[in-house]
């Protein structure tokens, strides 16, 4: 038998043919479409790819070509080859997408169930609002001081020009402990700590203190025997009324914004002279702005500025004070002071972690 | 302090203001206005003639029905309960259409048979007292003579009267009289000022209307007295004075002390009114001696202290100076000679009798706060004139002054002072005229000599005078300046560690809450505490709130149990409580705190004596847990709050210091003797202690079964310091796990202690995972797996040395404690 002259033998290249190799991409090319999921099409793969498949048969068939035909028919196959890949590969994206879609809808869960796994603990808002405040101090430049709840006598009343005799004394405001000859109260404002200040400390000072005071008062929707002050006091060369209004003008505006400012009127405490009460201009009050009484402050009084060892002569400061309980209620508009002192955890949880 | 503007009016000029700028105006002063009371009551409240009484006996209670003149054509039809009062007498009649304070609306209605047009008034119906036994019934020679039935009885009842009440401060003693209000005033509006304490009155007579001895001790600066004869003791004190009385917030009482009460509230001199007759022999001031007694005008005997300053006779005290008068020289319905003191007594004896004998009169109250030395003459001469024109008395000329006042000290002030203290300045003249205008008089130019006027016995430092120059220039004029402050260094270690344990706490789950430190002396008992325990000794209050709690606490806990208890009442179940503050802890023989002077800083030595008097007051950190620690939900099952959860929480506090504890077994109340744990730093102070409470404690003190607490002292934990940071290995670890077998009393920790010591540097961490006890192991012994993970720094190891390494391990743990490989 002689070598076949056509490169097209019908016996030998049936597959090689053109028309069988368009063949084949047209059949893959309906039976992937057909092919309904993913393990359909799969399971298409060995018959339309695989080593039986046509396109595979046809590229044993080169070999036999005459070598002239070899070149163009591998051209032929390669692309029927990859067309075929092409295919295949086409559909499995749009089958895997179509899996992996179906996947995540039925492993849908309901987001909205609840996650409370752990208690939620809380801050008491008292504290927060205690620490926001020492923050601001901070900020302006000051250091915040702590200081003992019973206290001496001598540092809560005498060394603030609160005499003997001074009404502010009596038991009627003051809770002393027994034997009361001893000399020891329950702090009635945070003041004793800055005269520890004064008395340990060399001016320049600027200090504040926010803690936990004490008065005979019993509890009821607007007073509590045991509430917090913040105090703060400025001594050096130099110190006038003018940086006490900018200090407390700041401070009203980083707690109440940029609207918020403060207005004094005359007032009397022993420790400072002259002495004012101070409003707060609070824009955020319920039902519209305006006036809150808010604190107390003044120039310190040089017999104070004396008696704990500052010349009065050379330094002068100021000195102010208010409730923390008091701004916390106007703020947040808590309307009875025992919310704040029973411990309710309702209370502490409403206002997270931070206030 | 409650004034009555129209008294006001009296002293100042205020036509023209309204209350409202009246108000803003003591505001400026630094008078604080409590409240307002502006006129309750509506007409028509007319002047009525009673022309015809019928009396209706048919009901239970006698009943009038009157005709009654108002000035109308026909008389007014008025059914009435009150029978004080008779055909022809004039009477005070509310008319339809009128309200009575209390919003009592007034109208004609049928009442006892009869139409009621109106009601005839009692002194209570009109806010005029606490009288309702009769209705008033007018006193004609009192009356103006253009008063006639009809007349608008509402002015000239002083009904239309509005009262500001204010509060004054401390230093403002001369402000508790209208007469200091007025002159307050008169600065802020700038209008003049009609000064009725000073007057022209008769000096000193060669001969006394009273023999009166004042003793240097007795601190009675000045002391006036005055006499009256033929005074008639049926005096009725007019209604005017009545109603002035009422509006300054007193009770009419009797004529002669309606008189004095009436001059106190106007010029602020209290004052004493004796019945000559029981006066025996010579006035005579002095201090108590020991062992007298006074029975004063409340009824009350009084045991005297030696500091008392008394007014005397020869019957012995006849009265507390200052304070309250006694009771045998009262005045009475027969007294016709009157003799009047006047005086000015030193606040602080006057401060410490009405203290010490609990009487805070209206008098002490002045004269603690200093009243003007120089009114108690002009006083003493109203009073007289007062008893001579309404009371039918003759002024007997005699007048005694006995007068010891130092003259006052000038006090220098430099007169840029209170510019700079402003932070605006003033000139010297603005200095000068702002002193002299509150009364001061003063000299000198470069340094100021100033003399304050006798009523401001509140200033007497530079900075006093300073105060009423920048209040009178006003506060509003004062800039806002920047502080230029050094560096701050930010919060201190301490503060950032407490501020980190709350923290931590919150995000761990607890709810902080704030408890009062007031504590039963009961709860030392219901902890089961030992006693000699030295949490049994603890501060105690001289004046607690309650007598049931009178210490303070030397433990968080009880506070933390009643918050607890609180919340399970509320109906709160799952419960996470922590609190963070200052406990009590007085020493044994504790000094007590010096007294010290205030001219000049104390010493060093008094200092630090006065520091060691203040006991230790250090911050515990302690929590409560009850109920679940993890919810039961849909997600399956809850886990009860246990043990674990307070040791938990002592190690949240350790983490946020940056150290570790030494967990121990600890026998310790209130806890269970076989849950609890102590904490130990590795220099061996013990920190606190945390586990399930003793049964008899959760029974005693009424809490949920397995209640757990943990309780550390902050202050025992070191500050955190700068330690360094791990350095990290890129190498693989090798894991290892091991199971241990031990005797089941052995502590974990002890075991963990050894495999770590054992495997030398190459154990990077090691962890319990499991913990198995069962027949399979024998009685009395447990299985302890442990994962090891071992790296090495700068290789990856090889099985071998990871594997020596765990041998070692295993091997330090059969040498300390037996512990052997479990099969």
């Amino acid at each position: 038998m002689s070598a076949p002259n056509d490169p097209y033998d019908p016996k030998q290249v049936a597959y090689l043919a053109p028309e069988a190799l368009a063949d084949a991409v047209t059949s893959a090319e309906k039976a992937f479409t057909d092919a309904a999921d993913l393990d359909a099409l799969i399971l298409l793969k060995p018959q339309h790819l695989g080593d039986q498949s046509p396109v595979s048969l046809a590229r044993r068939e080169i070999g036999a070509l005459p070598p002239q035909a070899k070149a163009e028919a591998g051209r032929r196959v390669n692309e029927t080859r990859v067309a075929l890949q092409a295919l295949y590969d086409a559909r499995l994206a749009v089958l895997s997408a179509e899996r992996d879609e179906r996947v995540l809808r039925e492993e849908v869960v309901d987001v909205t169930l609840p996650v409370d796994r752990r208690p939620q603990g809380a801050r008491h808002p008292l504290s927060s609002l205690r620490e926001h405040i020492a923050d601001l101090f901070i900020g302006m430049g000051f250091e915040i001081v702590d200081g003992p709840e019973v206290e001496a006598e001598w540092l809560n009343f005498d060394a603030l020009n609160i005499g003997p005799d001074h009404p502010a004394r009596t038991m009627m405001d003051t809770f002393f402990i027994d034997p009361p000859e001893n000399g020891l109260v329950l702090r009635t404002h945070t003041s004793p700590s800055q005269a520890r200040a004064m008395l340990q400390r060399t001016p320049p000072i600027y200090i504040a203190h926010p803690g936990k005071t004490f008065r005979t008062d019993e509890l009821d929707a607007t007073h509590t025997p045991v509430f917090h002050q913040v105090e703060g006091l400025a001594i050096d060369k130099g110190i006038t009324m003018a940086h006490l209004r900018g200090t407390l003008n700041h401070f009203a505006r980083a707690l109440f914004g940029p609207e918020a400012k403060i207005r004094w009127r005359p007032s009397y405490f022993p420790f400072t002279e002259p002495s004012a009460e101070f409003d707060l201009w609070f824009p955020g009050a319920k039902g519209g702005p305006r006036w809150i009484e808010w604190g107390g402050c003044g120039m310190v009084n040089p017999r104070v500025l004396t008696a704990c060892g500052i010349d009065p002569e050379v330094y002068s400061g100021f000195a102010f004070g208010m409730g923390i309980e008091r701004t916390l209620m106007f703020r947040n508009d808590i309307t009875d002071m025992r919310d704040m002192v029973e411990g309710d955890v309702r209370f502490s949880r409403a206002s997270g972690l931070d206030s | 302090m409650r004034v009555p503007v129209s008294w006001l009016r009296e002293f100042i000029n205020i036509d023209g203001y309204s209350i409202e700028e009246l108000d803003a105006a003591l505001i400026r002063q630094g008078l604080e206005v409590e409240q307002i009371h502006r006129p309750e009551l509506t007409g028509p409240l007319v002047v009525g003639e009673v022309q015809k009484i019928t009396e209706l006996t048919e009901f239970k209670k006698p009943i009038r029905h009157c005709l009654v003149n108002v000035g109308n054509a026909q008389p007014q039809s008025i059914v009435c309960g009150a029978r004080n009062f008779a055909e022809g007498d004039w009477v005070v009649v509310v008319l339809p259409g009128a309200v009575l304070p209390g919003n009592f609306a007034i109208s004609a209605r049928k009442t006892y048979g009869h139409l009621s047009e109106g009601m005839i008034c009692s002194a209570a119906e009109l806010g005029l007292g606490d009288d309702h036994d009769g209705i008033i019934v007018l006193d004609r020679a009192e009356l103006d003579p253009s008063v006639q039935p009809g007349t608008n009885a509402i002015p000239m009842l002083g009904l239309d009267e509005t009262v500001i009440e204010l509060a004054i401060t401390p230093d403002r003693g001369y402000c508790l009289s209208i007469r200091g209000v007025a002159r307050e005033l008169a600065h802020a509006l700038n209008v003049p000022f009609t000064d009725r304490g000073i007057a022209s009155v008769p000096a000193a007579t060669a001969q006394a209307p009273q023999g009166v001895r004042v003793l240097a001790e007795s601190g009675c600066a000045r002391f006036v007295a005055r006499a009256v004869h033929g005074f008639d003791p049926q005096t009725r004190t007019p209604q005017w004075m009545r109603t002035r009385l009422i509006h300054g917030g007193m009770r009419p009482i009797s004529f002669t002390v309606d008189v004095t009460n009436y001059l106190m509230l106007e010029l602020g001199q209290p004052m004493h009114a004796f019945d000559a007759a029981k006066l025996q022999g010579d006035i005579v001031v002095r201090t108590a001696q020991a062992g007298e007694t006074l029975r004063t005008l409340d009824g009350v005997v009084r045991k005297l202290d030696p500091e008392d300053v008394l007014i005397t006779d020869d019957s012995g005290p006849i009265g507390l100076a200052a304070v309250m008068g006694g009771a045998t020289t009262e005045i009475s319905e027969s007294t016709t000679d009157v003799v009047i003191e006047c005086a000015n007594w030193d606040p602080v004896l006057v401060a410490r009798t009405a203290r010490r004998h609990k009487l805070p009169s209206e008098a002490a109250k002045r004269f603690e706060r200093g009243v003007d030395p120089a009114l108690a003459p002009v006083a003493a001469q109203r009073a007289v004139d007062l008893l001579c024109e309404l009371g039918g008395a003759t002024a007997d000329e005699r007048v005694l002054d006995v007068d010891v006042r130092e003259p006052r000290a000038p006090i220098a002030l430099d007169p840029q002072r209170p510019g700079a203290i402003a932070g605006v300045p003033y000139s010297a003249d603005v200095v000068r005229a702002r002193l002299q205008e509150v009364g001061c008089s003063v000299s000198g130019a470069e340094l100021f000599e100033v003399v304050p006027p006798s009523w401001r016995s509140d200033l007497t430092d530079p900075a006093d005078l300073v105060e009423e120059v920048i209040r009178l220039e006003g506060y509003d004029n004062i800039p806002a300046l920047t502080l230029d402050t050094p560096p701050s260094a930010g919060l201190t270690s301490w503060q950032r560690l407490q501020r980190r344990v709350a923290d931590g706490l919150a995000a761990y789950g607890l709810v902080e809450v704030l408890n009062y430190p007031f504590v039963s002396p009961k709860v030392y008992d219901q902890l089961g505490l030992a006693q000699d325990d030295a949490r049994r000794m603890s501060l105690r209050l001289a004046n607690p709130m309650a007598e049931t709690e009178p210490e303070l606490r030397t433990t968080m806990l009880p506070g933390l149990f009643t918050a607890l208890r609180r919340n399970l009442g509320r109906g709160e179940r799952d419960l996470a409580l922590f609190e963070m503050g200052q406990v009590f802890l007085p020493r044994a023989d504790a000094p007590a705190a010096p007294r010290l002077g205030v001219e000049q800083r104390p010493t060093d030595e008094e200092l630090a004596a006065l520091l060691a008097a203040v006991p230790e007051q250090p911050v515990y950190v302690a929590a409560v847990f009850a109920g679940a620690a993890d919810p039961v939900g849909w997600w399956g099952k809850g886990r009860p709050a246990d043990w674990s959860d307070a040791i938990a929480a002592a190690g949240v506090v350790a983490r946020e210091a940056g150290i570790d504890f030494r967990v121990e077994a600890a026998d310790y109340a209130p806890w269970h003797p076989g849950r609890c744990a102590r904490f130990v730093t590795d220099a061996g102070v013990v920190v606190g202690y945390a586990g399930e409470l003793h049964p008899s404690v959760v029974a005693a003190c009424e809490l949920p079964k397995r209640t757990c607490a943990m309780e550390l002292n902050l202050n025992a934990v070191p500050l955190p310091e700068s330690t360094s940071a791990p350095k990290l290995s890129g190498f693989p670890p090798a894991l290892i796990d091991v199971a241990l077998v031990v005797p089941d009393r052995t502590p974990v920790a002890d075991v963990e202690r050894a495999l770590r010591a054992g495997a030398g540097d190459l154990l990077e961490a090691l962890r319990l995972f499991d913990v198995y006890e069962g027949d399979q192991l024998g009685a009395g012994r447990k299985s302890l797996a442990f994962a090891l993970t071992f790296r090495a720094p700068d290789r990856t190891l090889t099985v071998e040395e990871a594997t020596n390494a765990r041998d070692s391990a295993v091997a330090e743990a059969f040498a300390r404690l037996g512990a052997v490989l479990r099969d």
